[in-house]
């Protein structure tokens, strides 16, 4: 009796995941066509247009974001898996722990004081920082995590045959916890890829297509917020085909993520 | 061999020259003390390197604080503490009082987990005991992990257009003013988006119970039930509540989601059904078209206020853990 209820409460969960997945699919996918994704939004009322600048935007914030936080983050996560009671350490430790808490929007809040005001307007940069700043709780928990797995002997017997510090770490035990390593960074590229709360007022968003990362662009996100919230149903049209390629785009990056998790039997 | 002790003015060089000219010719002696050089460098400035980056990373969250705390003091010497209780918000006249944004906040965020952790616990409990292995398992962690995955402006949009609705009819029916949006139709959104995470920290709090305690209960005739009921709950009370606050910490820093489907009225809620704001979702709203600098201050101090709450529910939770995992 217990165990049926507590199974069907635990089944329940998969009805609201198949829910918005199939109606996501379903107004998208009608949507879809090749000028969806060659044009750009064109003004209210006329047919057409598609989200080629949202599409390229995201990817270049994205791709910026990465290059700016991976070897920050991988870095950390080497230092604090090799020291792991010294002072810095623990109080890194510590501001890893509390920046993965900050909501996103309070990042966003941030980084417009640090980068929008002073280069006075929005631009591709200030959300690309953002969302590397929302990146590096990830990645250097993961990286620290993969590399406490490896054996010690490891590490002790690069040194012995006299392998200097930095060739033993970049040469030996890197490449060792590679699996690891590149499934934390997938995994916070799928994080950030649907982030729209720290792009508001960081990046804000462009009618055009532009690929100049002082100025600001659109992002995938940022197109389904405005135009879901609006009242044309030509937007409304592109939102839908907007989030079936965002979620196409996380669920595939998640799924290769568990294949190599699985492989690497790496706990996050 | 020559040392330096022996020989106070001998440099590490003229060691170096002593030991290798042994057994190697001249020149190539050179080559490896200029390699054995380069090397101490770069691995002196590799080791600083690391150190760096783990003190950027400490720089930055005291920055984050820092420029919160500096950006919200116009508001803070304007208003004083009595914003944190005023109950209007008119920017027009200059008027700040976050009470309604709190209320808000804490509305959605309490009502989501009162309807999200049953389902969390039925998850930890389905996938911790009845069936740690086999292929309801991968299929229940899977499903799981991909309602975590989800971006929530995909959940805010799907709410818009479908939750939305439902519940406009629903309000119909039941006799209150049929807006739909509201607080009612944010906290199920929010319970939706936050069974993962009190469902896979109460999966590995059940897991990590150990056999003995449960073998012996169930060697002495205990049901499954009894064995949950009296055994693992107990054992796991402080981890499922760690789990239970890392849910409300990320309900109450949602942003996208919320701001969707919340009506985005700054007045006080009436009842559940009744539109409101978060003070995520203000900030959203309207951190854009602040037009004065105190009303640009008071929208940071809300930040501020946001920061703290889910940093100090956050860390509490991880410090639960943190003793439970090392116990």
């Amino acid at each position: 009796m217990f165990k049926t209820l507590v199974i069907l409460f635990a089944s329940a969960c998969v009805i609201p995941l198949l829910a918005i997945l199939g109606y996501i699919i379903k107004e998208g996918i009608t949507k879809i066509n090749w000028s969806f994704f060659v044009n750009v939004p064109k003004p209210v009322g006329e047919a057409g247009g598609g989200i080629a600048n949202a599409l390229v935007g995201s990817f270049i914030i994205v791709g910026v974001a990465a290059i700016m936080a991976i070897p920050v983050g991988i870095l950390s996560g080497i230092y604090l898996s090799e020291n792991k009671t010294s002072k810095l350490a623990y109080w890194s430790r510590l501001s890893v722990d509390i920046l993965q808490g900050v909501p996103s929007i309070v990042i966003g809040i941030v980084v417009y004081f640090w980068i929008v005001k002073p280069i006075g307007s929005f631009s591709a940069i200030s959300g690309s920082v953002a969302l590397a700043i929302m990146m590096l709780p990830i990645i250097v928990r993961s990286t620290e995590e993969t590399l406490k797995l490896l054996p010690d002997t490891l590490k002790e017997a690069a040194l012995a045959l006299g392998m200097p510090y930095h060739r033993m770490i970049l040469k030996v035990i890197l490449p060792c916890g590679i699996g690891g390593i590149l499934s934390g960074v997938m995994l916070s590229v799928a994080r950030i890829a649907g982030e729209t709360a720290p792009l508001l007022f960081t990046a804000f968003g462009n009618p055009y297509l532009s690929t100049n990362i002082t100025k600001p662009m659109h992002s995938l996100p940022l197109l389904i917020f405005n135009y879901a919230t609006s009242p044309y149903d030509d937007w409304h049209n592109l939102a839908w085909g907007a989030s079936l390629i965002l979620l196409l785009w996380v669920l595939l990056l998640n799924i290769i993520t568990k294949l190599t998790t699985r492989k690497w039997n790496i706990q996050l | 061999m020559e040392t330096t002790v022996n020989n106070p003015g001998a440099t590490r060089r003229d060691k170096l020259r002593v030991t290798s000219s042994l057994q190697t010719p001249d020149k190539v002696n050179v080559r490896r003390l200029r390699r054995s050089y380069r090397q101490i460098r770069t691995e002196n400035a590799f080791r600083k390197t690391l150190i760096i980056m783990a003190l950027a990373i400490f720089v930055l969250v005291v920055g984050i604080m820092i420029t919160l705390i500096v950006q919200s003091i116009p508001s803070m010497k304007l208003l004083g503490v009595k914003y944190l209780w005023g109950k209007v918000w008119d920017p027009v006249q200059d008027i700040y009082g976050a009470y309604p944004f709190l209320l808000g906040t804490l509305l959605t965020s309490f009502l989501a987990l009162i309807i999200s952790v049953p389902f969390s616990f039925a998850v930890a409990i389905v996938l911790g005991e009845y069936y740690p292995r086999g292929w309801f398992s991968n299929l229940l962690k899977n499903v799981v992990e991909l309602i975590a995955a989800i971006p929530s402006v995909i959940y805010g949009f799907w709410g818009l257009f479908v939750l939305v609705p439902i519940v406009r009819n629903f309000e119909l029916k039941i006799g209150v003013q049929p807006m739909g949006v509201g607080i009612f139709t944010s906290s199920v959104i929010l319970s939706i988006m936050v069974i993962p995470y009190a469902a896979s920290m109460g999966r590995e709090m059940i897991r990590m119970v150990p056999s003995p305690l449960k073998e012996g209960a169930y060697s002495l005739g205990a049901t499954r039930w009894e064995v949950i009921r009296s055994i693992i709950m107990p054992y796991t009370k402080s981890g499922l509540f760690a789990g239970v606050l890392l849910s409300l910490g990320r309900a109450l820093g949602e942003t996208m989601a919320v701001t969707m489907v919340i009506g985005n009225t700054s007045l006080i809620p009436k009842n559940i059904f009744s539109p409101g704001n978060t003070m995520a979702s203000v900030i959203a709203n309207e951190f854009t078209e602040a037009a004065s600098p105190v009303y640009l201050s008071a929208l940071i101090e809300l930040g501020l206020v946001l920061f703290l709450v889910t940093v100090v529910i956050n860390m509490i939770g991880k410090r639960i853990i943190k003793r439970f995992t090392n116990e």
